[in-house]
């Protein structure tokens, strides 16, 4: 039997809360977190099932509602993923929902102004616009680029009217942005999508591995069951890769902070230790991969010296992380944006999955391998296609997949683009920038602020010849630049489900009523087709379901015999038993903890996602190929050669910039910065810079600097942090919304770090390149006090002077340990 | 022995490929990813001719040296079109251009293909191991050039070809 412990903590100062240390092998202890406006009580409220929509952890949240309106949340305690804890993001946004500026109206540009205008008028306007273009060029007129915030019947609804419907594959997400490596880099190692590893795995390990994962920020309550494993007995082993003292980096064993840019030179060194020291399983490579030998001779040359040169690193600790990784019985490794959005991105993801390939570390217990996604419902956004890939996982190249898909949405499959990959978000742009695209429909995300090179994007949305519709709950940067601004309903206000990065689906109730006129993005997309016609072979509507029940059972077909298969799942299961992990059908009823438990993998010629790219320029191998390589669907030991980043430090610019964000916000802080504790907690930009360098410039804590790279620059009040020297780190939450006047573009003061960022991705992912690029730094004007950067997180500063971040009475909230007779204590 | 003039063959036509893969980058600043890989791609090409520097000793055959950097005076039509391209980015046409670019990219890859195929024949013939290793690994990534261009092209002509 367990007791109850009762805490009450600023979870603003202590983003992370109370600990609960248990030993490998133990149950992670319940801690329930709870956080109500003040006057409510557990007692007096209703709760409504969800889960956490401000990161990807998907951590199960009781909604709190009293007359109508969202007052609190609390964890939900018999969860598998966050047994009952919560993040500060989940603690505290939820207040966003019932901020006195969300959009309640549709809105329509007249005569230069946007105008609160009626559904039919906005409709119609778009409507006859497309009628045009369809008319005018046809199908490549549009492109749709939409967000992973969404719930999955929205995406699959999206996916199907603009592919089926208008007929184009022009549809991406913001997920290109966040987690689109990890798709492609499974896609390659084990030929689809699909995370093969569970949370749960973190209970067993003997061994984790961060790479590039801030994961005490981006994923505050997997950190804590991490956290709680290294205070107990028989702690994991921690490496950490980061450049910046995370709180990650601070806890581990190992700590590479290498210089950015330089990824792959150090994951091909440790593949190169591995194989030296012979802390590989050959049988189980044989028997279960293709392509060892390009692999081996590929990091042949890389010993720890080489890449030491290259990262910046001692070969010592080089040798010492392999002989981590190599000697670990249970190795759990994650990937995060460090690795994603740096170039070479996917051949580095690929290398962490190649690790747990030659040592056999899958489908067991501790041995877990995440590639992790950064949004909420990223995982929707792929598997329903809204991402660009065909639905379901399948492979565009082939047309039985093409076929298959047809007649799930009863359409000729020529109706369904597939002559080529999909246009990703980065391209997209570009043809709105030719001028090709001629309307453009973005829902639920803000590129004006998250897109690399801000003015040339500002320019691309101002553009006259582009018809720009924005479907959003706040008149974002984005939205400030559209023809017609559409309001949606979110999270608590529509009914729905959404998966999050260990495959764990679950159901979001409608708690309250979405304000004003707002309307759940799926009706959106489902009205728009209704009123252009959209019709399947036999002249019926295109898409015929009218609830969110009737998209998901409707979803569930199209990936009935795909790796994602959601037959087994039905919205009466999901509030019964609140979390599934697909693949759940017939044959696995209670869902699959973890993939590839068999031995097996999706890659056969006819099963697999993709045949593959070639990881330096990302061109496309054919079916031809795949089949010579790989005809008996092993997992693919993916190698490339490490090659310099195009823009490297130079005289004039001597920086090499990076950019994040803080476990207080969330994007572009479209919600964040609505709930008071956390806009409190990291109020307004800043930018870190180490010791050495801040004194060699003349720099103090606070001074005001310019970073300006060959694109754009970004002024804000400098940190004197502990990243590694040459490095310099701008959080992106910083658009200009929130900003009197001009809230679409910097108007002279610029904060948004992606004026500075490059237009270059990732050959084989697309995705952008935020975390390499040269900049130089100086100094503006003498500071007035400490830099506005929270102080318990990455960005603490070198040296103590800054006022600790604190968030008050306001911020403190009910923790509620259920105490185990026998928990771990620390070793 | 002939194997020299397949030695010249084979740099000649690495070097053109590598000036054009350069000046296509140049010309399509716009479009990112062309200049960034095209860099790249051209740096190998180079690479290839400086590999078989000393091979062209040994056979007494002459080529011709590439230069480490881009060219540094760009013919002025090259200039003129590579200034426009920024700007000319903002229109439609740059894209017919591109698919035009990535053609002949595509048939100068696939030349310099055929012709390490000949001197790998020739390096087998004359037992010459130490060729025959360079020219296979400059080979594969010449056929890299080649899938890149025909995959760049397939991408792109749809959209250039379907608008405007």
């Amino acid at each position: 039997m367990a007791r109850e412990q009762a805490h009450r903590v600023d979870r603003i100062a202590d983003p992370w809360g109370t600990r609960t240390p248990y030993a490998r092998g133990e149950d992670w202890p319940v801690r329930i977190d709870m956080h109500l406006e003040d006057g409510a009580t557990a007692d007096d409220v209703e709760w409504f099932l969800s889960a956490s929509i401000l990161h990807s952890n998907g951590d199960e949240v009781d909604i709190a509602v009293r007359d109508g309106r969202i007052v609190g949340v609390r964890g939900d305690r018999h969860s598998r993923v966050n047994h009952g804890r919560l993040g500060p993001k989940d603690l505290f946004g939820w207040q966003a929902n019932s901020s006195p500026d969300r959009l309640t109206r549709p809105l329509v540009r007249e005569g230069g102004e946007l105008r609160e205008s009626t559904w039919d008028a906005a409709m119609e306007r778009m409507v006859g616009r497309s009628q045009e273009l369809l008319a005018e060029q046809g199908s490549s007129a549009f492109g749709f680029y939409t967000s992973g915030q969404l719930f999955l019947e929205d995406y699959y609804t999206l996916s199907m009217m603009a592919r089926a419907g208008i007929g184009t594959n022009h549809l991406d997400g913001n997920t290109r942005l966040c987690t689109a490596t990890a798709g492609e880099a499974l896609k390659e190692s084990f030929g689809c999508d699909g995370q093969p590893g569970s949370y749960a795995d973190i209970d067993h390990a003997d061994a984790i591995c961060c790479y590039g994962h801030n994961v005490a920020e981006t994923q505050a309550v997997t950190w804590m069951r991490m956290l709680d494993r290294l205070h107990g007995r028989d702690r994991p082993r921690l490496l950490v890769v980061d450049p910046r003292p995370t709180p990650v980096a601070r806890e581990a064993e190992i700590h590479l902070a290498l210089r950015n840019g330089t990824n792959l030179a150090l994951l091909n060194s440790l593949v190169h230790e591995l194989i030296a020291n012979s802390w590989i399983d050959r049988d189980h490579i044989a028997a279960h991969a293709v392509d060892f030998a390009e692999l081996e001779r590929t990091v042949a040359p890389c010993t720890p010296e080489w890449a030491a040169e290259i990262c910046g690193l001692d070969p010592g600790a080089i040798r010492a992380a392999a002989e981590l990784i190599g000697t670990a019985e249970r190795l759990f490794s994650t990937v995060l944006q460090g690795v994603y959005q740096s170039h070479q991105a996917t051949a580095t993801a690929c290398q962490v999955n190649n690790i747990h390939i030659l040592r056999g570390m899958l489908g067991r217990e501790g041995c877990g391998l995440l590639q992790m996604n950064g949004q909420p419902t990223a995982q929707n956004t792929r598997e329903t296609g809204a991402n660009g890939d065909l639905p379901g996982f399948r492979n565009w190249a082939n047309d039985a997949h093409v076929e298959e898909l047809a007649r799930v949405w009863n359409v000729e499959p020529r109706r369904i683009p597939h002559y080529g990959p999909p246009t990703h978000a980065m391209e997209i742009f570009r043809y709105c920038e030719e001028g090709s695209i001629k309307f453009l429909w973005i829902s639920g995300t803000n590129p004006a602020v998250s897109l690399p090179e801000l003015h040339r994007i500002r320019s691309i949305l101002a553009d006259e010849r582009l018809f720009l519709v924005v479907q959003d709950l706040f008149l974002t940067e984005t939205a400030a630049f559209a023809d017609v601004v559409l309001p949606a309903a979110t999270w608590g206000e529509k009914l729905g489900t959404f998966t999050n990065a260990d495959r764990t689906v679950h159901l979001s109730e409608q708690a309250v009523d979405p304000p004003g006129e707002a309307r759940p993005d799926m009706d959106i997309f489902g009205d728009y087709a209704r009123r252009m016609g959209f019709t399947d072979r036999d002249g019926a509507p295109l898409i015929k379901w009218k609830d969110p029940e009737g998209a998901f059972e409707a979803w569930k077909e199209c990936s009935r015999g795909r790796l994602c298969d959601y037959t087994g799942i039905t919205y009466e299961r999901l509030r019964q038993k609140h979390d599934i992990q697909w693949p759940c059908n017939d044959t696995r009823p209670d869902g699959t903890p973890r993939l590839y438990d068999d031995g097996g993998f999706w890659a056969h010629p006819d099963a697999c996602e993709s045949y593959g790219k070639d990881l330096l320029t990302g061109a496309a191998h054919d079916e031809v190929e795949y089949r010579a390589l790989n005809p008996d669907g092993k997992a693919i030991l993916k190698a490339a050669d490490y090659v310099p980043p195009h823009e490297e430090p130079d005289e004039e610019r001597r920086f090499r910039l990076t950019t994040g964000r803080t476990v207080f916000h969330f994007h572009t802080r479209t919600k964040t910065a609505r709930a008071p504790q956390l806009q409190a907690a990291a109020p307004a930009v800043w930018v870190e810079l180490s010791a050495p360098d801040a004194e060699e410039l003349g720099i103090a804590e606070g001074d005001i600097v310019e970073v300006a790279s060959a694109r754009g620059r970004v002024e804000a009040p400098a940190r004197i942090s502990g990243i590694r020297p040459g490095v310099v780190f701008v959080p992106f939450h910083y658009g200009y919304w929130d900003r009197a006047g001009d809230r679409r573009g910097p108007d002279g003061r610029p904060t948004a770090a992606n004026e500075a960022t490059i237009t270059d991705w990732d050959p084989a992912s697309k995705q952008p390149l935020y975390k390499v690029g040269a900049v130089a730094v100086r100094k503006l004007a003498p500071g007035s006090g400490p830099a506005p950067a929270p102080t318990n997180t990455a960005s603490a500063p070198a040296a103590g002077e800054a006022a600790a971040t604190r968030g008050g009475e306001r911020a403190l909230v009910d923790e509620t340990v259920l105490v185990p007779e026998h928990a771990g204590s620390r070793a | 022995m002939k194997v020299g003039a397949a030695i010249e063959d084979a740099a000649g036509a690495e070097r053109r490929l590598a000036e054009e893969l350069w000046k296509v980058g140049e010309r399509h600043k716009a479009d990112h990813d062309v200049f960034h890989v095209t860099k790249t791609l051209a740096k190998l090409s180079r690479r290839h001719v400086e590999l078989l520097g000393p091979h062209a000793e040994r056979y007494s055959a002459s080529i011709e040296r590439v230069e480490g950097d881009p060219p540094s005076r760009p013919r002025v039509v090259d200039a003129l079109v590579e200034k426009g391209a920024e700007l000319a980015g903002r229109r439609p046409e740059p894209a017919l251009i591109l698919l035009d670019d990535l053609r002949r990219l595509y048939l100068l890859a696939s030349e310099a293909s055929i012709d390490w195929v000949m001197l790998a024949q020739g390096a087998q013939a004359v037992t010459d191991e130490g060729l025959l290793d360079t020219v296979t690994r400059c080979h594969d990534e010449t056929l890299r050039t080649v899938k890149w261009a025909t995959h760049r092209l397939k991408t792109a002509a749809p959209q250039a070809l379907a608008a405007g």
